[in-house]
C-alpha cells in the first residue's frame, strides 16, 4: 500500500523565456506504511523516500506509460492538464486566491495521479514508475509539448471519432463492449454537465459571501449609530454572526472545489483514458482485419500465379501466404488478449470509480453538514440577543 | 374605533386594484362597514395631501406605499415563455412556478405595503380625524387624481432642492440626524446586497441542481435528490431574509425619511420665528409696522411651539415603534434560520446515512 502527500513550495524562477514547461517544484513524499504481517514492497530500496520532480516529469512518465501499455488495452491514468493561464497567473506573481486555489488544484491532481498509477497492479511493475519514485535526477522529458490542455483533449477527441467511425463497420460480437461505450460516452456529458454547474456554484457562493461581508460591516455601523442600547448590541451581534457567515461561505466554496468539483475533472479526464483504450482495441482489431484482407490478397496473386505458371513466382507466394498466416493468428490472438484486457480494466475502473465517487461525496456532505451545524450555533446563539431587546 | 385592511387585490396588466375595507364606529361614515376599490395613484395623492397640510406639519407623515413593480418578475415570465421551446416539459413547468412564486409573493408584499399604510394613518389620533381620508375610505367612486404632471413633478423637484439647501443651514437635532444619515447610507447599500445575495443565493441553488441520472452511479441519484430540498430550503432562507431583514429596513428607511421631514419642518419654523424675531427688533427699533411684525412674530413663535410639541411625541413613539419592529424581525429572522438549518441538517444527515449504509 501506498500514500502519497505532496506539499506545495512553488519558486518563482527567472529563466522562464525559453521554457514552455512550468516550473513547479513539488515534493512528492512517498511512505510506505507497514503492513502487520507483511513484508513492504521487495522493489523499493528505502521504505520512505522524497524526491523532487517537475510538472513535465509528470507528463513525461504518462507518455512513457500510455506509449508502453495503451495498446494493449490499460486504461492509462492521465494527468492533469497544462494550463498556461494558471500558470502563468502564479509566475507572474498574482498573489490573489485564484492562483493559490490553482496551485492547491493542481497539486491534488497530481498526487491523485501517482495515487491512481501505483494502485495499478500492472502499472506499479512498470520500471519506469519505480524510476520516477526513486531516481533522484530524472533527465528532462523533452516532447510533453504535445499534452497541454488542448492538445490533449484534441488527442482523445480525434480517437473516439475514428473509434466512433469504426464501431459502425465492426462485427461485434462482443456487445458489451458496445454497451459500455455508450454508457462511457454518457457518463462523459453528464460529468462534464455536472462540473460547469459545480464551477458556477463556486463562483456564486464566493460572491455571496463577499456580499455577506460587506452586510456585516453596515449593519456593524448601523449598530454603533442606533442609540437603543439593547438594539444596538443586537445589531452588532448580527454584524458578527454575518461576518462568521462569511466565513463559512468562503470554507464552503473551498470544500466545493477541492472535494467535488475536482473529483469530477479527474473522472472527465479518466473516461477520457478509457475511450482511449476503446480505441487501442478497435485498432488491434483493425489490424486483424487488415492482415485477413492482406492474406486473402496473396492467396489470389498465388492462384493467379498458378493458372499463369511461373514457378519462382510461385514459391515467393506461398513464403508470403504463410507469413501472412501467421501474422493473422497473431493478431487475432492479439486482439483477443486486448479486449480481455480492457474488459478487465473497465471492471476494475467501474468498481474503483463507485469506491472513490461515494467515499469523496460522503466527504462533501459531512463537510457541508458541519457547516450547518456551525450556522445553528451562530444563530443560537444570536437569538437571546434579539429578545433582549428592550 | 377605525379599522381598515386590504380585504382584496387584483392585479390587471398594468395596474393594480385594491380593495380598501372600513369597519367604523365612527358617526363620520354612512354606514358601519364598506368597502371601495383603490389604485396606487390614489394612495399617493392621499399621502402627498398629509404631507402638503400645514396642519400636520407637527407630525410623521406615514411614508407613501412604493409603486408596485412587477416590470421584472413579468420580464422574467416572458423570457420563459420564449424560451419555451429549448427546455423540457418537466423544466419548464419548474421554472414557470417558480416564476409564478415569485410574482405572488412581490404581489403580496405590495398589498401588504399599502395596507401598512393605511393602518398607521388609521392608529394616528390626528390623521385618523382627517376629510381627505375619509373621503378616500368611502368615496366608492373613481378619485379622479391623477398622476403629477410635468409641471407638477417640477415643482416637487425644487421644493427638495431647497429642502436639502436649508437643511445644510438647519443642523437639526444632531445625534439623531446621525441616526439616520447612517440608516441611510446602510439601507441603500444593504438594500442592494442582500437583493444581490438573495438572487445569488437563489441562482446558487439553481445551479446546484443536477438532474442527473447515472446509470454507473445509483447513489448520485440520492445526491441529486439532496440537492434538489437544500435548494428549496435555500430558495426559502433567501426568502425569509428578504422579508424579515430587507422589508424591514426598506420600511425604515422610508420612515426615517419621513422623521427627517418632520424635523425639516420644525427646523424651517425654527429659522421662520427668528427671522420674524429679528424683524420684530428692527421695527421696533425703526418704530415702524410694529404690529405687524409683532403678529407676524407671534404666529411663528405659535407654529414653532406646536410643531416642537408634537413633533417630540412623535419622535418617541417612532423609536419605540422602530425597536419594537427590529426586535419582533430580528427574532422571526434568527428563528426561521434555525428552522432552516435545522432542516437542511437533516437532509443532509438522512442522505449520508442511506449512502453510508449502502455498500
Amino acid at each position: 500500500m501506498f500514500h502519497f502527500h505532496a506539499q506545495n513550495l512553488f519558486q518563482l524562477e527567472e529563466e522562464e523565456e525559453e521554457e514552455e514547461e512550468d516550473k513547479f517544484d513539488i515534493f512528492v513524499s512517498v511512505k510506505d506504511p507497514e503492513k502487520i504481517g507483511e513484508t513492504t514492497l521487495p522493489m523499493f530500496r528505502n521504505k520512505t523516500f522524497t524526491v523532487r520532480r517537475r510538472f513535465s516529469d509528470f507528463l513525461g512518465l504518462y507518455e512513457k506509460l500510455s506509449e508502453k501499455h495503451g495498446p494493449n488495452g490499460f486504461i492509462v491514468p492521465p494527468p492533469p492538464e497544462k494550463s498556461l493561464l494558471g500558470m502563468t497567473k502564479v509566475k507572474v506573481g498574482k498573489e490573489d486566491s485564484s492562483s493559490t486555489d490553482f496551485v492547491e488544484r493542481r497539486r491534488g491532481a497530481l498526487e491523485r495521479y501517482l495515487q491512481r498509477v501505483v494502485n495499478h497492479p500492472s502499472l506499479l511493475q512498470d520500471p519506469d514508475v519505480r524510476e520516477f519514485l526513486e531516481r533522484e535526477e530524472l533527465p528532462r522529458a523533452v516532447s510533453t509539448q504535445a499534452l497541454s490542455g488542448a492538445g490533449f483533449l484534441k488527442m482523445i477527441n480525434k480517437a473516439t471519432d475514428a473509434v466512433s467511425k469504426m464501431t459502425i463497420k465492426m462485427n461485434e460480437s462482443d456487445v458489451w463492449f458496445e454497451e459500455k461505450l455508450q454508457e462511457v460516452e454518457s457518463a462523459d456529458q453528464q460529468f462534464r454537465k455536472l462540473h460547469a454547474l459545480v464551477e458556477s456554484l463556486v463562483v456564486h457562493r464566493k460572491e455571496l459571501s463577499l456580499n455577506t461581508a460587506s452586510f456585516a460591516k453596515s449593519a456593524a455601523m448601523l449598530g454603533s449609530a442606533e442609540d437603543n442600547t439593547a438594539l444596538s448590541r443586537a445589531l452588532s451581534q448580527l454584524a458578527e454572526v454575518e461576518d462568521k457567515m462569511e466565513q463559512l461561505h468562503q470554507e464552503q466554496a473551498a470544500n466545493d472545489t477541492f472535494t467535488f468539483a475536482e473529483m469530477i475533472a479527474d473522472y472527465i479526464r479518466l473516461l477520457g483514458a478509457v475511450r482511449g483504450s476503446f480505441d487501442h482495441r478497435m485498432k488491434a482489431w483493425q489490424r486483424w482485419q487488415d492482415a485477413q484482407s492482406m492474406l486473402q490478397k496473396k492467396r489470389e496473386t498465388e492462384a493467379k500465379l498458378l493458372w499463369a505458371n511461373k514457378p519462382d513466382k510461385l514459391q515467393l507466394a506461398k513464403e508470403e501466404i504463410a507469413e501472412w498466416e501467421a501474422k493473422v493468428t497473431q493478431y487475432e490472438r492479439d486482439f483477443e488478449r486486448v479486449s480481455a484486457t480492457v474488459r478487465k480494466e473497465v471492471i476494475r475502473f467501474e468498481r474503483e470509480k463507485t469506491k472513490n465517487c461515494k467515499r469523496q461525496i460522503i466527504k462533501y456532505l459531512e463537510c457541508l453538514l458541519q457547516s450547518q451545524q456551525q450556522l445553528i450555533k451562530y444563530w443560537e446563539a444570536f437569538l437571546p440577543e434579539a429578545k433582549a431587546i428592550a | 374605533m377605525l379599522q381598515v385592511d386590504i380585504s382584496d387585490a387584483l392585479s390587471e396588466r398594468d395596474k393594480v386594484k385594491f380593495t380598501v375595507h372600513t369597519k367604523s364606529t365612527l358617526p363620520n361614515f354612512k354606514q358601519n362597514e364598506f368597502s371601495v376599490v383603490r389604485q396606487h395613484e390614489e394612495f399617493i395623492w392621499l399621502h402627498d395631501s398629509f404631507v402638503e397640510n400645514e396642519e400636520y406639519a407637527g407630525y410623521i407623515i406615514p411614508p407613501a406605499p412604493p409603486r408596485p413593480d412587477f416590470d421584472a418578475s413579468r420580464e422574467k415570465l416572458q423570457k420563459l415563455g420564449e424560451g419555451e421551446g429549448s427546455m423540457t416539459k418537466e423544466e419548464f413547468t419548474k421554472m414557470k412556478q417558480e416564476l409564478e412564486a415569485e410574482y405572488l409573493a412581490i404581489f403580496k408584499k405590495t398589498v401588504a405595503m399599502h395596507e401598512v399604510f393605511l393602518c398607521r394613518v388609521a392608529a394616528h389620533p390626528v390623521l385618523r380625524k382627517d376629510l381627505n381620508f375619509h373621503v378616500f375610505l368611502e368615496y366608492n367612486q373613481d378619485l379622479s387624481v391623477r398622476g403629477k404632471n410635468k409641471k407638477e413633478k417640477l415643482e416637487d423637484f425644487f421644493k427638495n432642492v431647497v429642502k436639502s439647501a436649508d437643511g445644510v443651514l438647519v443642523a437639526g437635532v444632531k445625534d439623531v440626524d446621525d441616526f439616520f444619515e447612517h440608516e441611510k447610507t446602510f439601507l441603500l447599500e444593504y438594500h442592494n446586497r442582500v437583493k444581490d445575495a438573495s438572487a445569488k443565493s437563489d441562482r446558487m441553488i439553481r445551479s446546484h441542481k443536477s438532474k442527473i441520472c447515472f446509470k454507473f452511479e445509483p447513489f448520485f441519484l440520492k445526491v441529486s435528490e439532496l440537492f434538489e430540498k437544500t435548494r428549496k430550503i435555500e430558495a426559502r432562507i433567501a426568502a425569509d431574509e428578504d422579508l424579515k431583514l430587507a422589508d424591514l429596513l426598506k420600511y425604515y428607511l422610508r420612515e426615517s425619511q419621513a422623521a427627517k421631514d418632520l424635523l425639516y419642518r420644525r427646523s424651517r419654523a425654527l429659522v421662520d420665528y427668528e427671522n420674524a424675531n429679528k424683524a420684530l427688533d428692527k421695527a421696533r427699533a425703526k418704530n415702524r409696522d410694529v404690529l405687524q411684525a409683532e403678529t407676524s412674530q407671534q404666529l411663528c413663535c405659535h407654529k414653532f411651539e406646536k410643531i416642537s410639541e408634537s413633533a417630540k411625541q412623535e419622535l418617541i413613539d417612532f423609536k419605540t415603534r422602530r425597536v419594537a419592529a427590529f426586535r419582533k424581525n430580528l427574532v422571526e429572522l434568527a428563528e426561521l434560520e434555525l428552522k432552516h438549518a435545522k432542516g437542511n441538517l437533516q437532509l443532509l444527515q438522512g442522505c449520508l446515512g442511506i449512502l453510508k449504509g449502502n455498500t
